[in-house]
């Protein structure tokens, strides 16, 4: 199978941007990398992981993205080169120690990759992680394509060295998550020894000299970004308007002016590096277009910065009419498209453009409209959370006091979607369900009634919910936690963590059992398997139904994903068309209608369920709650 | 063979689990080892949880383009569900467009539930064929099914697509890519799929 560490020089290859970015650090020497996974990061030391042995690396999932800046940092501590990625979240995490490091400065070369969401596709938030870069005054640069992917990291890890910095590369989902053609360099065959320079200490304490020096390496980054080739212009020499951009929006930027034919009237100012900005490249630009046009994604992050760089020098530019997300030509949410840009240019030179003749336009808007099926995103057929939700709803109906589920990151996030029957009624942060827990589970003196369940995964409970956990037993909170354990981190690749024991380059690690810490976190511990449905069900109501304190479940479960791999499905399941009694039966259609796994179908034929055996892992749940016997599960 | 139109704009489409990422990665690397310049951007994140899923290719001999293909500018739709491919011409398709459909539906949990209706598949490819310049057409899944595992249905509709002659890809680029790609244990399954995809897809004349 082909390896991202081939020493291939001049080849071209097909590269995901965060392999991109991957090769790029391994091309520069790379030591130490480490991340917690999250999409769109999740590649980037993934891909790290399956060349560690090979290329004589340390790859770690780390236990949350605060540690994989700190294992990052310590390499460069100690000369050596590391590389932390991140999602956005994450780096709101990891933000406390990044906003010290920029204090003490790093010595081998330390890259921070962030990979922002645009539009939240796969994340409770959409963020613009440039703000930290701003924050801690640290250089920030923004690959507009896969070659560049990689070329950027490599180069920041020099710069790194020569500032004596982090660098921060910012990534988008349309970067990191899309492949394009990457020609290869050179690996390097050796590595310095690590040391760490017990002559001279890392502290951020005391701040204000520190402070001074962080912005003195500030100003050298601004002067080497003044000639960096990541910025650069295309257009005529006195374009109508100037379209300034970064990142994903470069390419959109392109092909919007090559497909509105107004190459000749419409320049692009592509930046790479956007922190600290080049101020004399953008200023000499600046004076070539009256009108400016900014496309970026998430926050207007160069339009502001650049408009401060404009009101600095207005009296020698003179007038200039800025566009952009303030003007609202650019949307201020979601991800941009060619459409977002072209639409703009459009309105700003006045031009229209027919991307297809209307009246097929028209004819393919009718033919949806009237036949397609909006497509709901809900739990994969033979999902446990699916089950664990059903367990939960039904149990809370039998309490009968109006109790509720406070959720956070993960798969089961969408246990607040009618596939997990509406049941999660919080989202906000990596193990925030259980520290709403703490709060909503000391009211009860003021008058709540309501039983309060939180859920968290596995990984998330290592992650952020165990001082939770300790939180709630030390101030003593009532609620009942619910750890929905699969076995990995399903939704971001199913990547390791401290309970798998297994390491993320596959070696043997000790498993960190979640039963053992919260025992020794002082709560009630249980387990269940959720494809038992009827024990689980009488286990959360006898638990929520216990008086005082903190009660954990454990329900075990390996994803059917991971489950898919490596064993054969648990049971045939089919239905028995003669015992299904379909409309009549009185349970309203239980399994299609309520529980609706996708593995089920209704048989309109029939008048009855029936099984898409395509779809269908053989889980067993629906045997279990179908009133009438009718989906009979057997062994496989 | 050489691409009609530069860039050639191609979209895998279907419903998360179906493998509409690992077809594109495929054809991607069997066309980058001709020498063309390929963009692919993936819908990410829904693509494991039933959502509808689409992959971008952008085919050019010269330029990297954007990740996602402009407004009615899709040339060949591969679409592995029935109205997963209604979905998508009705964003990206064109009077011009070429489209390759598995027949084989997968119902929305709204189709299960009752609260909404899935049409008669026929009347979902009637509408395709007209809104698509030729339209060839397969039942993937049942094909992949007969193998012994649905997993195969978008190396199905790979081989399906190589016998449409519209992009320059061939049997031996699919097995040296296959090779490269995935575990060898795999390789005499994805070649029988893409063989009898070869085989089945047909034309759909009116």
């Amino acid at each position: 199978m082909k390896s991202i560490a081939q020493n291939a020089p001049g080849k071209t290859v097909l590269l995901m941007g965060n392999e991109a970015i991957a090769r790029g650090a391994l091309e520069a020497g790379v030591r130490v990398c480490a991340a917690y996974p999250g999409n769109p990061s999740s590649e980037i030391i993934g891909t790290l992981a399956k060349v560690a042995e090979e290329m004589g690396l340390h790859v770690e999932w780390s236990i949350n993205e605060k540690v994989a800046l700190e294992v990052a940092a310590a390499a460069s501590f100690a000369g050596l080169r590391g590389l932390c990625a991140m999602k956005q979240n994450g780096l709101n995490v990891a933000s406390d120690f990044l906003l010290n490091l920029n204090l003490t400065g790093c010595r081998g070369g330390l890259v921070l990759v962030v990979a922002d969401d645009p539009a939240g596709v796969s994340s409770s938030n959409e963020e613009d992680s440039r703000h930290f870069a701003k924050m801690g005054d640290l250089p920030l640069m923004e690959p507009a394509n896969f070659q560049e992917a990689k070329e950027m990291t490599k180069l920041a890890f020099k710069i790194s060295e020569e500032l004596e910095l982090p660098v921060l590369i910012r990534s988008v989902t349309r970067v990191s998550h899309a492949r394009g053609n990457v020609r290869l360099d050179e690996l390097p065959q050796s590595s310095p020894k690590p040391r760490f320079d017990t002559s001279r200490a890392l502290t951020a304490f005391p701040a204000l000299p520190n402070h001074k020096i962080l912005h003195e390496r500030f100003n050298r980054a601004k002067k080497m970004f003044e000639e960096s080739v990541f910025n650069f212009y295309r257009g005529p020499e006195r374009p109508e308007l100037m379209v300034v951009t970064c990142g994903s929006g470069w390419m959109y930027s392109l092909e919007a002016a090559i497909n509105l034919n107004v190459q000749d009237r419409v320049g692009i100012l592509k930046l790479g590096t956007t922190w600290p900005l080049p101020e004399n490249f953008v200023l000499k630009h600046l004076k070539q277009a009256d009108r400016v046009l900014f496309i970026e994604e998430v926050d207007p992050f160069l339009e502001n910065n650049v408009k401060e760089i404009y009101a600095q020098n207005c009296l020698v530019l003179g007038l200039r009419a800025f566009f952009g997300k303030a003007s609202k030509h650019i949307p201020d949410v979601g991800e941009l498209n060619p459409e977002i840009v072209s639409h703009a240019i459009q309105n700003l030179l006045n031009i229209s453009y027919e991307p297809r003749p209307a009246e097929y336009a028209l004819r393919a808007h009718e033919s949806t409209a009237e036949l397609v099926p909006a497509r709901a995103l809900g739990f994969c057929a033979g999902c446990p959370h699916r089950a664990t939700y059903w367990a939960i709803k039904v149990a809370l109906t039998l309490d009968g006091r109006d109790g509720f589920v406070l959720g956070d990151i993960g798969c089961y996030s969408l246990g607040m979607g009618p596939s997990g029957f509406g049941q999660m009624k919080t989202l906000h942060a990596m193990g925030s369900g259980t520290g709403l827990a703490c709060g909503l589970g000391q009211l009860n003196r003021f008058g709540l009634e309501q039983p309060v369940i939180a859920v968290c995964g596995d990984s998330t409970f290592y992650h952020a919910a165990m001082p939770a956990l300790a939180n709630a037993y030390y101030n003593g909170a009532n609620f009942l936690l619910l750890l929905l354990d699969n076995s990995a981190t399903a939704m971001t690749g199913f990547q390791p963590h401290p309970g798998t024991g297994y390491t993320a380059i596959g070696s043997e690690a000790p498993v960190i059992d979640l039963k053992a810490i919260c025992k020794v976190f002082g709560a009630h511990v249980e387990v269940v398997d959720p494809f038992d449905v009827a024990t689980t069900v009488e286990t959360l109501l006898r638990l929520l139904q216990k008086e005082k304190g903190v009660k954990v479940l454990i329900l075990k479960r390996e994803c059917a994903l991971v489950s898919a791999k490596h064993q054969k499905r648990l049971y045939q399941v089919e239905v028995d068309q003669e015992l299904c009694l379909g409309e009549s039966c009185g349970c309203n259609r239980l399994c299609t209608r309520i529980f609706k796994c996708p593995g089920l179908m209704w048989d309109q034929a029939a008048g009855k369920a029936h099984i898409d055996e395509a779809i269908c892992t053989g889980c067993g749940v629906c045997a279990e709650i179908c009133p009438g016997s009718a989906i009979r599960k057997e062994k496989a | 063979m050489f691409i009609s139109k530069d860039p050639f704009n191609v979209i895998i489409g279907g419903v998360g689990g179906q493998g509409n990422v690992l077809a594109s990665q495929i054809l991607g690397e069997m066309l980058v080892s001709q020498g063309y310049v390929i963009t692919i951007g993936e819908t990410y994140g829904a693509s494991q949880r039933g959502g509808a899923v689409m992959s971008h290719l952008r085919i050019s001999a010269k330029d990297q383009f954007s990740a996602l293909i402009p407004e009615g500018q899709c040339d060949l739709l591969i679409v592995l569900e029935p109205v997963e491919g209604l979905r998508i011409l009705d964003y990206f398709g064109n009077p011009g467009v070429i489209t390759l459909l598995n027949t084989r539906p997968i119902y929305p949990i709204d189709v299960i539930s009752g609260n909404a209706t899935y049409p008669e598949v026929s009347k979902v490819v009637a509408r395709i064929k007209g809104l698509s310049r030729r339209v060839w057409t397969l039942n993937a899944t049942e094909v992949a099914l007969e193998m012994g595992d649905p997993i195969f249905a978008n190396i199905v509709m790979l081989g399906a697509l190589s016998a449409m002659e519209v992009l320059p890809i061939h049997r031996q680029g699919f097995e040296s890519v296959i090779t490269d790609l995935l575990p060898s244990r795999t390789l005499n399954e994805n070649m029988k799929a893409f063989d009898k995809g070869r085989e089945v897809v047909q034309e759909l004349h009116e």
